[in-house]
């Protein structure tokens, strides 16, 4: 070892980058999941091959999840046969739903419209198809 | 060494025979073969993504489901293992100076499992996609495909332990008593770390599939919620085997780049002692990374942050391959030949390879990344960027030696371009795919996300050039094996022949010269 000194400053230099990319990605994950504490909770359920939603006043959905403008909402994700991943792309809402387990990841929209989302763990003859939207409304609360 | 074609054997002698070359040349043309064989299903995905919601090359997804599976577990386990056992049989004993390798029975046997387990995959052509995962492969996955896929990977698992035994044991025990372990070229380094590597993963795995297969017989409820097991346990083991097999397919590619670079940038090696204490390195830090897989899986945030500082730290030991590599270039009288060619394509991919995986690394950019295009760009930026270079760039370095003849210079560069071309169009677009969106895995895409389709087609073209480019290489390796000029055996490049292995005039053995 010691070759000579630019090894070394090229090792250092990687590791300052690599201290600093570990650094912020800790701080921005906890951030990511610290969940509000006013959150409505949503329990999400994969199933071949498709997403249903039970919303906390009981209100029961497939495939189409309606959620207000300026709330936060839990996801509680759960599968009822094999792995399956609870995405909405345009929101970074991202956790796989794994029978026999509940995870959680939450979002607070601060815009109507209408998203997809979709499953991206594959999950059989239909992964492909097993696609929803997410339609966030505003009802001027 | 035997030259095939100057003195034509039947093809049974070679078949039956355990020596080291033999072997090696086995290995080589099956993993040769499941390239194109692999290549084939690739260019099928790629030309079906074409056209959304049309379903006009692949009529259902069963089908299509099927295909990617195949190509992937062909990919790694038909191809990348059996190559780099192949150049490995044939250069390990030379570089260690030892007259064949140490159990060249365990070693024939070993190559004759491979066939067994690669027509196991074949004909079953699983759907379970190659990791599998519980409890889709319990509880959905249609069998006798999913059996015969369990089979397959278990066969190819024991195959691929028994030559890792032999490598180890030939390396450490084998090696000529004048040669110190730190004066061992590099690149029987690289097959010494992914041998020991492959011995303490694989087992691992190798329980994971009989777990797998009892409880896909209802004898057991390991992975299956439904009879109290639980799905995560089946992730653990097997990206605890896999993450470290992914430094299994790509070290030997670094390996031959360390043959290639020094010799036609006419240069010494910048540092043997920073190169092995890299692979060294990678080969220990390999096994602590595996969860960086699972983020998603709901696994707590202390978890997370410990295996994304596994990651992160097998950062720095690429780091110095590509810094020795570049050292090693600099000032030196650089012959672009093909060999050097691929090489440096593959150092140029593997470090932005490297660079989105620091990127998935982190927390929160995994979120967006895992389970998109994005991983699949940056897996195969790794897989056709490092391994495929690595491996053409060896294999057009070895083929004077072992054919008698000369490939075409001319062709080989068209091949290197259209290669190269094709990887960055397709895997960088593969890359935009993911942040698009896009899942893996998918048999069709909605029309209406008309980016998506844009992207895809930009991909598929660059797909299509590496096909090209692979159609070049087979018809260059048939063509001049038996077509090509005669090769200038002590040069076959014009490099001047003290840039050579000089192994020939140490060997105890005789028998060997050139590379």
């Amino acid at each position: 070892m010691g070759h000579d000194t630019a090894e070394w400053v090229f090792v250092g230099v990687v590791i300052a980058i690599l201290c600093y990319v570990g650094v912020d990605s800790w701080i921005v994950q906890k951030e990511v999941e610290d969940v509000p504490a006013n959150a409505e909770v949503i329990k999400v359920t994969g199933q071949q091959w498709y997403w249903s939603f039970e919303h906390a006043d009981g209100t029961k959905e497939v495939s189409t999840l309606h959620v207000q403008k300026g709330h936060a909402y839990l996801f509680e994700i759960t599968s009822r046969d094999v792995m399956h991943s609870f995405n909405i792309p345009d929101w970074v809402v991202f956790e796989d739903a794994v029978p026999g387990h509940t995870n959680h990841a939450w979002f607070a929209p601060d815009q109507v419209g209408t998203y997809p989302i979709q499953c991206r763990e594959y999950c059989g003859l239909l992964h492909y198809n097993m696609r929803g939207s997410l339609i966030v409304e505003d009802n001027g609360t | 060494m035997v030259l095939e074609l100057q003195k034509p054997r039947p093809v049974w002698q070679i078949m039956f025979s355990t020596h080291h070359t033999d072997v090696g040349y086995l290995y080589l043309v099956f993993g040769i073969t499941f390239l194109f064989m692999g290549g084939v299903l690739a260019m099928i995905i790629r030309t079906h993504l074409f056209f959304p919601g049309q379903g006009v090359l692949v009529s259902d997804s069963a089908t299509y489901n099927r295909i990617f599976t195949v190509h992937g577990l062909t990919m790694l386990f038909l191809f990348a293992l059996p190559v780099a056992n192949g150049i490995g049989n044939i250069l390990v004993p030379i570089m260690v100076r030892y007259k064949d390798m140490a159990y060249p029975k365990l070693n024939a046997i070993a190559f004759w499992m491979n066939p067994v387990g690669a027509a196991l995959l074949w004909l079953g052509f699983a759907d379970t996609t190659w990791v599998s995962y519980a409890p889709y492969s319990i509880i959905r996955a249609p069998g006798p495909a999913a059996d015969m896929f369990i089979f397959g990977m278990k066969i190819l698992g024991i195959s691929s332990i028994l030559s890792s035994i032999n490598f180890v044991v030939t390396i450490l025990k084998c090696k000529h008593p004048d040669l110190p372990l730190r004066r061992v070229p590099l690149f029987a380094w690289s097959m010494l770390t992914v041998s020991l590597m492959t011995i303490v993963a694989m087992p691992t795995y190798a329980a994971a599939l009989i777990m797998m297969l009892t409880d896909r017989l209802g004898l057991s409820g390991f992975f299956n919620p439904f009879a109290g097991g639980d799905p995560i346990a089946y992730l653990h083991l097997f990206w605890f085997t896999f993450h470290p097999e992914v430094y299994i397919f790509l070290l030997p590619a670094i390996g031959m780049m360390y043959e290639i670079i020094p010799r036609f940038s006419r240069k010494p090696l910048y540092s043997q002692a920073s190169g092995v204490f890299a692979f060294v390195m990678l080969g220990i830090i390999g096994f602590a990374s595996w969860g960086h897989h699972m983020y998603s899986t709901g696994m707590d945030f202390t978890t997370k942050v410990v295996f994304m500082i596994g990651t992160l730290a097998a950062v720095p030991a690429s780091g110095m391959h590509v810094f020795n590599f570049l050292a090693t270039m600099w000032g030196g009288r650089i012959r672009f030949s093909a060999p050097m060619k691929f090489a440096i394509g593959g150092i140029a991919l593997f470090f932005s390879a490297g660079a989105g995986g620091v990127l998935n690394s982190a927390m929160p950019l995994d979120f967006i990344t895992h389970g998109t295009y994005w991983v699949v760009g940056h897996m195969h930026l790794f897989l056709i960027g490092t391994i495929g270079f690595g491996f053409v760039g060896m294999i057009y370095y070895m083929f004077p030696y072992i054919t008698g003849r000369m490939y075409s210079e001319k062709w080989a560069s068209a091949h290197f371009v259209l290669m190269f071309w094709g990887s960055v169009q397709m895997l960088y677009t593969q890359h935009l795919l993911g942040l698009e969106g896009m899942p893996r895995r998918v048999y069709d895409y909605p029309v209406e996300f008309t980016s998506w389709t844009q992207l895809n087609q930009i991909a598929t073209v660059g797909g299509w050039l590496l096909g090209a480019s692979f159609a070049i290489f087979l018809a260059v390796l048939i063509y001049y094996s038996a077509k090509g000029k005669p090769a200038n055996m002590d040069d076959p490049w014009g490099i001047g022949g003290k840039y050579y292995y000089p192994v020939a005039a140490k060997n105890p053995h005789g028998g060997h010269s050139g590379y």
